[in-house]
């Protein structure tokens, strides 16, 4: 079964790796919703149904969503610009950043048992997630609602304190 | 599929069972899987494309009895072949893709938006034993199956290279996107009232009849009559039909984010807004108005997927005739609808829902207490958002029409 998240792995760094470096930045959205879709099917392929469906609904549905509307609502031109070549010093920041967070991630995978065959544990099912979240996890769960509904609450302020526009006639 | 078998039921009731295991029943067992998922397969594919072909064949009747005139009556005895003969000329017709356009986007947007619509179709419980895949989060994987079809809309718009193609993806999208959230929100009561998310649980959850005459189907409760209703708003704009067709408006926008759209790839776009009919038609069936179950004791001899069929068809067929009675909407009446009505609407028929769920228990005189409280808790909030939704905005004055 290996072989399958051998699979899913590459083209979900595939994926990855292709938003990175392609020129156009709407093409660049539509890969990263590629490779989040991959996530998904890994949560699949390791026995986490809920996961994996909500990756999709949430990521794939509404994220992805959010990151076109943003770019499109930015964008000045219809036309890409591949970004500048930036400074050396800015360069060498980046290879560091990267490499840092690749020396994390790097680490935790070495640290985590690798099983060989999926869904090692007994798969949980809905009710329990649940029992779960209400129960051990509630105090949690109350936190990112909380940050949620800030998010919302300032999102509402931000659109409305423009103001309604002047009619035309007025002029 | 579910084989068991409950003492004493019919022959019928089996029969799509029996009918595949007859056809794969001389393969060795890991083969058989295969082949009875594939069965289940073709046969989905094949039902609702003929669903699809009778349906436009229906539409167009129908449309034309309520608009007094006949509708297509030329192709074949009383127009019955109509739907072959658009198929066929889908297919030969010429596939434009235009020079400027993203040719690999533009292939995939169609692809996206049917798969998406056909893999609705998998959790639906069609009969007691025609579940094609049992799922603990069914609920879940079909929202989240049909979130994909935002994206491909999207695709659609900007692979065309249109200005007008992309501006209408947007506004597809706006509307998409703001009623997604009632949809879902509209199904959380059915969620709290079956305790699953399980499409198998909660049809089994509205099993029996109260006093034997009444059957438990959660539109026969406040909280989800309530749902019901906000569930097939949101489902008829998710759909973009018709009063919501605002991201085709064919007399308006050219066919919106489909302009550059032609041949078979336009029927393709097609036939995925008439599956994400029938899913959602399915849906609600199964979430509202108790699935497969037969509506009264002595009609339960008659086949469980007959009984679902004809409530799926009788919702199709009143999405048909909503069609042909309401007038289009305007884009700032659409959002503001689902803003500022759908949305808390969804939300406080939540709170109803929990109500509904907390007196469970009350009996005798209480249970008119119950009924009273949860029957003004979905009213009231929808007569108040009402006579706020539109004060002080109409009737509008157009300078420039």
């Amino acid at each position: 079964m290996n072989t399958v998240l051998i699979l899913i792995a590459l083209a979900t760094i595939g994926a990855a790796a292709a938003a990175m470096s392609r020129p156009s930045l709407l093409n660049c959205v539509l890969l990263l919703t590629l490779s989040w879709t991959g996530i998904a099917a890994f949560y699949l392929w390791a026995g986490a149904e809920f996961a994996a469906f909500a990756q999709v609904l949430i990521y794939v549905g509404a994220i992805s969503m959010a990151v076109m509307f943003a770019v499109l609502l930015t964008r000045r031109g219809r036309r890409d610009f591949p970004p500048r070549k930036g400074s050396r010093s800015r360069a060498a920041y980046a290879v560091l950043a990267g490499a840092a967070v690749a020396g994390v991630l790097l680490a935790a995978v070495a640290r985590s048992p690798l099983a060989a065959s999926p869904a090692p544990g007994p798969a949980s099912t809905v009710r329990e997630l649940g029992g779960q979240l209400m129960g051990p996890h509630a105090a949690a769960l109350l936190v990112v609602g909380v940050l949620l509904t800030v998010a919302l609450i300032g999102a509402v302020v931000l659109a409305a304190g423009a103001g309604p526009e002047k009619p035309e006639a007025t002029r | 599929m579910s084989t068991a078998a409950t003492p004493n039921e019919s022959i019928l009731e089996r029969a799509p069972v029996l009918a595949r295991d007859w056809l794969t029943g001389f393969l060795p067992e890991p083969a058989r899987w295969l082949a009875n998922s594939l069965v289940v397969i073709v046969a989905i594919l094949l039902v609702f494309a003929t669903v699809f072909a009778a349906l436009t064949l229906a539409e167009r009747k129908i449309l034309g009895r309520v608009q007094n005139r006949p509708g297509p009556n030329r192709v074949g005895w009383f127009g019955l072949l109509q739907p072959v003969a658009d198929g066929v000329k889908m297919l030969i017709k010429e596939d434009i893709v235009p020079r400027a356009a993203n040719p690999v986007l533009h292939f995939l947007a169609p692809v996206v938006l049917l798969a998406a619509s056909i893999m609705t179709f998998a959790v639906i419980p069609y009969g007691r034993h025609l579940v094609p895949v049992e799922l603990d989060a069914a609920l879940l994987y079909f929202f989240a199956a049909g979130s994909a079809t935002e994206l491909a809309v999207f695709m659609a718009g900007w692979a065309s290279h249109n200005k007008y193609s992309l501006l209408a993806a947007m506004r597809a999208l706006a509307q998409l996107i703001s009623y997604e959230l009632p949809l879902l929100l509209s199904t959380v009561p059915v969620v709290l009232a079956a305790g699953t998310l399980s499409a198998t649980g909660i049809v089994a959850a509205q099993s029996g009849w109260k006093w034997g005459v009444v059957p438990h189907w959660l539109v026969f409760t406040p909280c989800g009559a309530a749902g019901f209703a906000i569930f097939m708003v949101s489902a008829l704009a998710e759909s973009n039909r018709s009063p919501f067709d605002l991201p085709e408006a064919e007399s308006e926008l050219i066919a919106g984010h489909l302009t550059e759209y032609s041949g078979f790839k336009y029927a393709l776009f097609f036939m995925a807004e008439y599956f994400g009919m029938c899913a959602a038609s399915g849906m609600a069936v199964t979430l509202f108005l108790g699935g497969w179950h037969a509506p009264l004791p002595v009609l339960e001899a008659v086949p469980s997927y007959v009984w679902f069929s004809a409530k799926f068809l009788a919702l199709l067929l009143g999405f048909i005739w909503i069609r042909a009675t309401m007038p289009r909407l305007r884009i700032d009446q659409l959002t503001r609808l689902a803003w500022k009505f759908m949305v808390p609407l969804a939300l406080v028929n939540i709170g109803t829902a929990a109500f509904w769920s907390l007196t469970f228990p009350w009996a005798g005189p209480l249970q008119l207490v119950r009924w009273a409280v949860a029957l003004g808790m979905a009213a009231g909030p929808f007569v108040l958002l009402g006579r706020g939704l539109s004060s002080g905005l109409g009737p509008r004055t157009y300078r420039y029409a």
